[in-house]
Order: structure tokens, then sequence, then C-alpha cells
């Protein structure tokens, strides 16, 4: 047991490591934090004098080692623009941002599971190919077209919700059900093909020969299996808690971790974009981990496969 | 043993490491545990088991498919090469495999012609043409239509499928043929087409064939020789003729009492306790003991050795007694 | 009044005929063998008359279990004779129960459906019948999980949760087909002593003659859809009639015969949809005539004999060798 958490807890750290350098790297590479902060106009030696402060003088290496050296210690850096600690920073940010996606998390599992199950017990009946095509439009139409259309709607046409902010729980409904669609959709073909596959398998007719009503075949005997499929996928959903909102966030101009990131990238405030990589590097080490856990619990199968030839 | 078999194992040992769950230690399963078998041209051994009896790796391992831990496999009077190596790749030609399920061993994007004609591609056997008419002939001598080759493998039922495998398995006319399993997932009026097909094979061409099943009735039609195996061992081998009537290890009596005939009342038949062992859980002593009527105190302690027991029989039992010629 | 009585039952799926009017009774307590190759019908026989086909088949005819019609019945009406008065077991028993619920559970399930029990009292009623069919340690086994138990104990497993419901009639789909030898013997061995035990009836569903020998009284043998011979087991294994039964004796090889070369039937199973006119079996048969190719048989006969052939085999034909094995006795000293 020890061994296993070690080395799931190994692997976690080095996918954060790669993220962390990858987004050094790519940022470092990609404009000079100076310039863009100061302006094009700023005084040469004020320019100067700021890459001195923040350590941009030195060879990249040797930033990247004392900034690698400073987040061991537990040190995420201070904003370059304002001054603030990154970490609180970000923090400020994070219940914003939960506010969106938990309830668009919580409404994808009940519009996409539901309905992907409803459209395997009804496979080739027109409602399962209402479903799919519904489904493949949810998850190919990019969000923010999605965002758009509501927007136009319910905001321009009909003047029931507002466009943007966040100054009501009513500026919370379009971003959320605009965020949903997409993750619905997928669900939903994932939660009927799962189902497909395991209403073809020779336990269910056996279910059935013992005379249990249909009702409970489905419930306790599909479910629990089609189960481990849809979990992958909403571990993955669970992953993307923090950061999923970039587009969405930014459309609907709410306050969150999304619009922090747009900002802090253009702005190449080091500090605060790597602070909010980590977080999400993070929860989504966090959430496949807690789904490797749930696999043993759904899957007797994986607990103890002993060797059978 | 004589210099006439065309292959021999010596001692044959394969360990697999296997981890008992996710957290466990690994523990090293000896799937064939010291096999000694020979196989003469022109004629068929029977290879008899439950699962876990180590007879499809036995096969695996006499194909050079997969090295052996411990032992040797000489074929033709010569050690088999290294996995991989020139040698190997060249003594493909001359060995082939056949196993159950027809639908798993063609390609299903692949016309069946195309398929059969793929060893002839590989080991380069004459010209374009020669290759296309090799390969009519083949579907023919297999009892399959020349035009056939056209046709895709989900465009023929399951013992067609298993006729074209063959075909191609005898295209570069091999000195050996291993068959797993062939004919189990045939209906029974097919799978006599089958078995007589490999039968006619075997006399037109004198392949040697190493013939691995579970069904007792077919290696009894089939087989010149049997072995009989029991958790990586061979616990018996002899003539197809005596084994049958008179098995003379208490596990191979289980087994040829096992078959249902039909007239004989299920009572009257020796109905074995308990089931194989996990390879993984060798019992000590005669591997057969928990299972076993007639074992004795020594059984559970020592292994007995796979011994001459009569003209052309060995047994591996302390109950069967040795011939003294050993 | 029979046990069960089926009357011209008819299935399609999508349209296209499966089984083409089947007409068998099955007596109380008596243990009947379904013999044919894979698509012949004998598992579909019994699928359609507990409704456990798919959506896309549509099945004809009257199944009667006492004086119940099953054919079009409500689904609660079947849910209740399903494992209640007819229970069944298949043929991949490691297939056959859930993988994620705990064995003991699933054979509780059926416990609680047909004997009203519940709880602890279920549970002990569960660990009764895996006593019964003979898993060692049941007790603490309740709890393992159906990966954790080898084939032939998972097909004890469903035999268990099969006697949950006290059936009637128990419809055993190749129920040995997937095991090892001796483990094949040792379920026979165990359905034999049930069937004395309970006095329900059985219906073997095999492909195997010797297996089917030594559990049933009766065989019917099956052919693409139809049955074409029905006598007593013994009657069968003397002389059979139907050229189809003859053949598939000949081409059987035999333990107890040498090497001699099999007789194989010639061709394939026609596919369905795609049936020859009259009898399905003419294209490979040696004895057929005009009017085999034209019309097909009727299922009939007299003395519990009954062959669907214009051209039944006389009766000095019976096949091989006799059926006894000589396996002579080795005396240990």
């Amino acid at each position: 047991m020890l061994r296993f958490f070690l080395i799931r807890a190994l692997r976690a750290f080095m996918t954060i490591v790669l993220v962390v350098t990858f987004a050094f790297v790519v940022l470092r590479l990609s404009g000079d934090p100076a310039l863009i902060i100061m302006g094009p106009e700023a005084p040469p030696d004020a320019i100067i004098a700021f890459r001195k402060a923040w350590g941009l003088d030195q060879p990249i290496w040797i930033q990247y080692l004392s900034y690698f050296g400073a987040i061991l210690g537990g040190d995420l850096g201070i904003s370059m623009r304002d001054g603030q600690s990154a970490i609180s920073l970000v923090m400020d940010r994070i219940p914003a941002t939960l506010q969106l996606t938990v309830p668009a998390l919580i409404l994808k599992l009940m519009i996409g599971i539901p309905s992907g199950v409803y459209a395997a017990l009804h496979r080739d009946s027109a409602v399962d190919r209402g479903v799919m095509a519904g489904a493949v439009i949810g998850f190919t139409m990019p969000s923010f077209v999605f965002g758009l259309i509501l927007v136009l709607l319910f905001s321009v046409t009909w003047g029931l919700l507002p466009s943007g902010g966040r100054d009501s729980w009513m500026h919370a409904i379009l971003p959320i059900v605009t965020m949903s669609i997409g993750g619905a959709g997928i669900l939903a073909r994932f939660s009927r093909s799962a189902m497909i596959e395991i209403l073809g398998q020779p336990y269910m007719r056996t279910a059935s020969a013992k005379g249990l009503p249909w009702r409970r075949v489905i419930w306790e005997h599909a479910f629990p299996n089609a189960a481990i499929p849809i979990v992958t996928i909403t571990g993955f959903m669970v992953g993307t808690l923090i950061a999923g909102a970039v587009v969405v966030e930014s459309l609907f101009s709410w306050p969150g971790i999304g619009r922090l990131l747009v900002v802090s990238v253009s702005n190449r405030d080091l500090a605060v974009v790597q602070c909010i990589l980590l977080m999400v590097a993070a929860t989504m080490v966090i959430s496949n981990f807690v789904v490797d856990i749930l696999y043993g619990y759904l899957d007797p199968r994986l607990r103890n496969n002993q060797a059978r030839h | 043993m004589s210099a006439t078999n065309l292959i021999e194992a010596n001692d044959l040992v394969k360990t697999y490491i296997s981890r008992k769950g996710l957290f466990g230690t690994p523990t090293h399963v000896r799937a064939v545990d010291g096999v000694t078998l020979s196989v003469a041209p022109a004629t068929t051994l029977g290879i008899v088991g439950e699962s876990g009896s180590g007879k499809s790796t036995t096969g695996r391992l006499l194909l050079g498919l997969e090295e052996p831990s411990e032992g040797q496999v000489q074929f033709d009077g010569r050690p088999m090469p290294k996995l991989k190596s020139n040698a190997w790749r060249q003594l493909r030609s001359r060995m082939q495999l056949v196993f159950q399920d027809p639908l798993a061993a063609l390609d299903r994007r692949i016309p069946i012609g195309t398929q059969v004609a793929e060893p002839l591609d590989i080991h380069a056997v004459g010209s374009e043409k020669e290759r296309k008419d090799r390969v009519e002939t083949l579907l023919q001598s297999v009892g399959l239509r020349r035009d056939q080759a056209s046709s895709y493998p989900h465009e023929l039922s399951g013992g067609q499928r298993q006729r074209v495998v063959i075909a191609r398995a005898i295209a570069t006319n091999p000195d050996l043929l291993v068959c797993d399993e062939p004919v189990s997932a045939l209906d029974v009026s097919i799978q006599a087409q089958v078995i007589n097909l490999l039968r006619d094979l075997q006399e037109t061409r004198g392949i040697a064939m190493a013939f691995i099943s579970h069904d007792l009735k077919v290696v009894r039609n089939i087989s010149d020789r049997v072995a009989v195996m029991y958790l990586g061992r061979i616990v018996e081998e002899a003539p197809s003729e005596d084994i049958f009537r008179r098995p003379l290890h208490p596990y191979t009596q289980a087994l040829v009492s096992s078959v249902p005939v039909p007239g004989t009342a299920l009572k009257d038949r020796i109905i074995l306790q308990g089931e194989p062992p996990n390879p993984a859980a060798r019992p000590s002593g005669c591997a057969f003991h928990p299972r076993c009527a007639v074992a004795m105190e020594r059984c559970r302690v020592e292994i007995p050795a796979f011994v001459s027991v009569e003209a052309g029989r060995k047994a591996a039992c302390h109950l069967v007694p040795a011939t003294s010629e050993t | 009044m029979p046990l069960v009585e089926i009357s011209n039952l008819g299935v399609a799926f999508s349209g296209v005929p499966v089984l083409h009017g089947i007409n068998l009774t099955i007596e109380k307590g008596e243990a009947v063998g379904l013999v044919g190759e894979s698509g012949c019908g004998k598992s579909v026989t019994w699928l359609a008359a507990l409704g456990l086909l798919p959506g896309k088949a549509s099945v004809s005819g009257s199944v009667k279990l006492g004086d119940e019609e099953l054919v079009g019945s409500p689904r609660e009406k079947l849910e209740h004779v399903r494992g209640g008065r007819i229970a069944m077991i298949f043929q991949d028993p490691s297939s056959s129960l859930n993988p994620v619920l705990r064995a003991g559970r699933q054979i509780a399930e059926a416990v609680s459906l047909h004997q009203g029990l519940s709880g602890a009292t279920a549970r002990a009623e569960a660990i009764r019948l895996m006593d019964l069919v003979g898993i060692p340690d049941a007790v603490r086994r309740f709890d393992n999980y159906p990966h954790e138990f080898s084939g032939g104990q998972n097909q004890r497993l469903m035999i268990a949760m099969a006697l949950a419901g006290k059936p009637d009639l128990l419809i055993a789909d190749e129920p040995t087909t997937a095991l090892d030898a001796t483990i094949q013997a040792q379920i026979l061995d165990l359905l034999i002593s049930l069937r004395q035990e309970t006095g329900m009836a059985i219906v073997f569903i095999s492909h195997d003659l010797g297996a089917v020998s030594q559990i049933c009284e009766r065989v019917c043998v099956m052919y693409a859809g139809r049955i074409v011979e029905q006598c007593s087991t013994e009657m069968l294994f003397r002389a059979p009639r139907h050229p189809y039964t003859r053949g598939l004796f000949d081409a059987i090889p035999r333990l107890d015969a040498g090497r001699e070369r099999l007789i194989p039937i010639p061709g394939t199973v026609p596919q369905a949809g795609r049936m020859p006119a009259g009898c399905a079996f003419a294209p490979r048969c040696a004895h057929s005539s005009e009017v085999c190719h034209n019309q097909v048989p009727t299922l009939s006969g007299t003395d519990g004999w009954a062959t669907a052939c214009f051209h039944p085999l006389e009766e000095p034909g019976a096949p091989g060798p006799s059926a006894h094995i000589l396996v002579e006795k080795v005396e240990f000293a």
C-alpha cells in the first residue's frame, strides 16, 4: 500500500514540475516582462532597474532555479504588477470561479448521465437519436459561440438575464449553463456507450433470468458496472474545476481565476501565472488520484487481481 | 534421445513473475516445470491437460516463441536459435502455429488469398505468378475453392476460416505444426472436417504435429502418442492406443473417466474432488496428491520422477513401478 | 397436465425467422436434452419462453406453464416465473455473474425475490445453498467476488442462485461447455444429485451428446430452428434415425475407438434467412430425394419416437462400436 502511494506521489510531483517548467520557459521566451509591464515608452534605466529588482538580468537557468527553490520553500512569489503576494491574489479569485464550476459540474452530471442511460435503454429510438444529436452539438460547439447565442437570446432579445458581471445569482445562470453544455454532451455519450456495453454482458441476462424487476436490473446490476468509465470522465472534469472557466469568465466578465489568468498572461506576470498553473496541476493530480482510489472501490477485480492462468 | 526426432525438449521450465494484487510482493510461477518430450517426423504428439496445466505455454516453447527459463529445445538436431535472431526468423518457415480462434488469427480487412500468400512473400518463395498459383493450390488442398481467394474472413464460416489459417500455416511446407485447440471453437460436424484435413495433410506432407487440446476424444483420434500434463509437468506419456485403454497415472484415469460416454452411468466414473490448484500455489510433493484417491505419505513430500514404466510408456507416479531399464 | 407445453413456438430476429414452430412438452421431474450445433435454436427456444430475448426478436406461438400462457404476457408476470418456477443457468459461468457484486449477495438477492426473506435470514439461506452446491467454507466466501472463484465454482454459484426459487424446471444452457473435463464431471454429478433431491425437471441444452446421455431420459435433436428427432436417450444412442443425428454420431471421435477416419457431415449449417426450400438438412444429406428439396418434413412418429424426415434410417443402424469404454482397472499395490 505504501509503495502504491509513494509511486503515485512521485508521479504527481513530476507532473507538477513539468507543468511549472513548461510555463516558465514558454512565458520567458515569449516576451520580456519588463518591457510589457513598464510599457515601450519607459526610460531604459527604469527598465534596467526593474529587471534588476526582479532578477530578470540573471541567466534564465539561474532564474529558474531560484524560482524553483522559492516554491519548494513555500514562497510562490509576488505579483510584478501590484506587488501583492501571488497566492493571495489567486485565493481571492477562487470562490468566484467555484461559484460557476461546481454548479456547472453538478448540472453536467444531472443532464449527461440520465440522458445517456435513457438513450442506451431506448437504443435506436427517436429519443436516442435526439439525445445523441444534442450531445454532439453540445460538445462540438465552442463555448464562446454557445455563450454568445445565450446572451443574444436571454439578455439582448428577451432581457431576462444579465449578460455579464457578478452582482447577483442571476448573473451566474448564463455562465453556468454555457459551461455545462459541452460536458453534459460528453457525459451523455460516455454513459450511453458504457451502458450499452454492459447491457450486452451475460450477467445482465442472469439478472433478468433470476426474476429481478427490470428497474433493479438496470440500477443495481448494470449501472454500477457502467459507472466505471463514467467516473473516469467525471474525474477529468473535477480536475478542470479551477481552470475550466477561462473562456466563459472572459465572455461574461466574471472575476474568477480564468480572467486573472488571461490578464496575467498578457502582462507576463509570471508569479501569478505560475501560481495558477500550480493549482491547476495540483487539482488535476488530486482528482486523478481520487479516481484511481474510486476504481478500486467500484471494480473489485482491480483490488486483488490474483494471477490465474 | 534418438536422433530421428524432429523436435526434442529437455527439462523445459518457464517461470512467470506474477504479483498478487496491486500491492503484493512478486512471486515466481512455474507455468512449465520440467517438461521433456519429443516429436518424430510425420507423427502427432497429443498434449492434453486442463487449464493451468501449462500445455499452451509448452506449445509456445516448442515453437521458440518464448524462451525457456531453463532447459533447451532442439529442432532438427540443432538448438533453437535466440528469439528474434536471423536464424530464428529463418526457422519460422519450418514451424507454424494454428490456434483456437481463426477470426483472431486473420486480418478482417485483407482478402484471405493475400493472407495465405503472406508467409510466401516474407520468405520470398518463387515469383509473384508462382506464389499466386501456389495460394490457389493451397486453398484447394484445404478444401476451399480457388475463387475464394478474394473473400474476406467474415464472408466465411468458422470452419472455413480455420481452413484458411491451416492453408497459411502449411504455405511454407513446414516440418512442424503446433496446433493449440484448433477445433475447440468449431461445431462437431465441422470439427470432423478439420480433423480429417489435418490428418490428410500430415499423411501427404509428412508434417510432425504437436496437438494441444482439452478434448480427449479428438486427441485420441488424431495422435500417435499422448502426453498428459498436470500443473506444468507431464504426468504420463504413452501411445494413444494404450493411454486411453489402460491409463496408469491416477490423474489420467480420472481424466479418461470424466469423458461422458453414452451408455455408462456417471456414478461408475471417477469424479475428482476439488479443482486443479493455482500454479502459483503448487502443492508439495506430487502436485496431484491433494486430489488423488490413492495418495500416500510419500506423495506429499517427494516429487515422483518421470520414468519409463513399460515399453514405450512413461509416468510420474510413486504407485506406478518403474521398469528396471531406466 | 405437463409442466411446460410449447406449441408452434416461432422466433424471428428483425424479420428473419430462426425458430420455425417448435412443439415440445416437458413433464414434471423429467430430464430432457436439447442437442444441436450453434445457431440451431436450442437456447433461443428457452430465452423466448422466458421473454429474455432482445427487443428486436418477435415471438409467436405458445408456451404454457401449467395453465399460464407465457408468450406475450406482461413483464411483471414473467419476472415472477423467471428464477421462480423456471430457473436458468448459462454456458460461461465466469461472465454470468456480476463482477462488481459479492457472490453471496447475488444469491441472497434471488432468495429474497422468491422466498420473501431478507437480511440475516436471506444471508443464511444463501449460505445454505452455497453449501448445498459444494462451495467449501461458504460462510467465509459469501463476501467474495465472482473473480475470486474458479470457473467450476462460479457454475456452482449459478446453480445455487437457480435453486433459490425452488424451481420446478431448471434450464441448463451448456452448463459444462466452458469447464475443464474433471470439473465438467463434477457439475454433471451435482445436477444429477440435485434433481434426485428436489425432483425438479431439467432441460439440458448441449452440443455434447455424451453429457446429455448422462443426465437425460429423453433427447430432442435440433437442426436449423426445428426439432428433427425426438425419442428416449437409450433409443437415440442405440439407433438414430434422422440422417443428421446419425451424421453427428459419425462425426464425433470416440475415446473407445481407434484412429479411424471420421465421417464428417459435408457442407455447413444454412444461415438463417438463407434457408433452402424443403428440409433444411437436404443439401447436406446423402439420403435426400426430390421431395426433401421441396417439402418441409413434419415431426411425426410412434412409440415415443418422432423424426422429421422423409427417409428415416432403418432400425439396425447402430452407430460405432459398443457404447462401453474399456478402461482396465489398474490395481495399486
